[in-house]
């Protein structure tokens, strides 16, 4: 197993992993609150849409010349990858929220008591809903992921056990802990998942447009590096500048 | 059609219109300096570096 296939597996692990926690936040909250069984045929209709997008778009990928496929694979994991990282910086110096699982439970189960009842064995459309767009939109940003990656490497196979493997892990922490998964470190893995994005849309994308990299794949062992190095610097720097502005704005 | 494009500007472009931008400048010129037959490898680095930096400034403001 090469260098980027571990890359791979790791990348789509992560991400799947967090944003199936989110999902199973939002499927927990909607089937506690309101119904079971129409929460979980919700997740399992968006499951299937996801099926069907995977199934559809693989093989157009693969079937791409290889330096359009790296071009256009590197430049939209480097956009994500930036717009993943931006997010886990401004987490980590304090200028944004930190995500937490048990509030946007809370939110989301509010949210579907305020929305009112349905008969015991009616159709609940809005458990329904709401567990088929939760699963949908996490899904999508996994489905780019897995495919981008997959295709890229040709393995689509790998990047779709990755990706199983993270969502079977999540559910089957979920119906363990029959709770959200408040205590799973997901700011840190968003940051690493942002890393990853970043570093393998730099590599691919500069392939992709014709630039060669001094060393090949070992390029990558630096490119990670670097990307982690300058995004700690990024976390320092603006806790420094936030903290500047603070002091600054308090009265002497 | 017009809708379906707009939602994936928004998937790919998310919060940040600029560094999704700073991207595809970055790989035309890593494009035209590859062509030139001179090493190109460190544009993109560089530029992910800088995007970040310019994105991360922009939303803490």
């Amino acid at each position: 197993m090469s260098g980027a296939d571990i890359g791979l597996i790791l990348s789509v692990f992560l991400a799947c992993a967090v944003e199936a926690v989110e999902a199973l936040t939002v499927v927990l909250a909607v089937g506690i609150t309101r119904s079971w069984r129409w929460s979980l045929f919700g997740a399992a209709a968006a499951t299937l849409v996801l099926a069907v997008l995977v199934a559809a778009l693989g093989p157009a990928l693969t079937s791409l010349p290889i330096n359009v496929l790296r071009l256009v694979v590197g430049g939209l994991l480097l956009a994500f990858g930036l717009q993943w990282l931006r997010k886990a910086v401004l987490r980590a110096s304090g200028l944004k929220a930190l995500h937490d699982e048990q509030q946007a439970f809370e939110q989301e189960a509010a949210a579907a008591r305020a929305a009112g009842g349905t008969a015991p064995d009616a159709f609940d459309g809005y458990a329904f809903t709401i567990a088929f767009k939760g699963v949908l939109l996490e899904g999508l940003e996994v489905v780019f992921i897995a495919l981008t990656f997959g295709a890229n490497q040709h393995r689509v196979g790998l990047a779709a056990i990755a990706a199983g493997a993270a969502v079977a892990a999540v559910v089957l922490a979920g119906v363990a802990v029959r709770a959200p998964l408040a205590r799973v470190p997901e700011n840190t893995m968003k940051f690493s998942v942002g890393v990853m994005l970043t570093s393998f849309g730099c590599f691919w994308g500069a392939e992709g447009a014709g630039a060669s990299w001094p060393g090949g794949d070992a390029a990558l062992l630096v490119i990670v590096p670097c990307v982690i190095l300058a995004s700690v610097g990024m976390v320092r720097w603006m806790r420094a500048t936030t903290g500047r502005r603070r002091l600054a704005s308090e009265p002497a | 059609m017009k809708r379906v494009l707009l939602g994936i500007w928004e998937f790919v472009a998310g919060d940040d219109w600029v560094a999704a931008v700073g991207v595809v400048v970055a790989l035309g010129i890593t494009a035209l300096i590859a062509a030139a037959g001179a090493a190109a490898w460190w544009v993109m680095p560089v530029a992910a570096i800088g995007l970040l930096a310019l994105s991360v400034r922009r939303a803490a403001r």
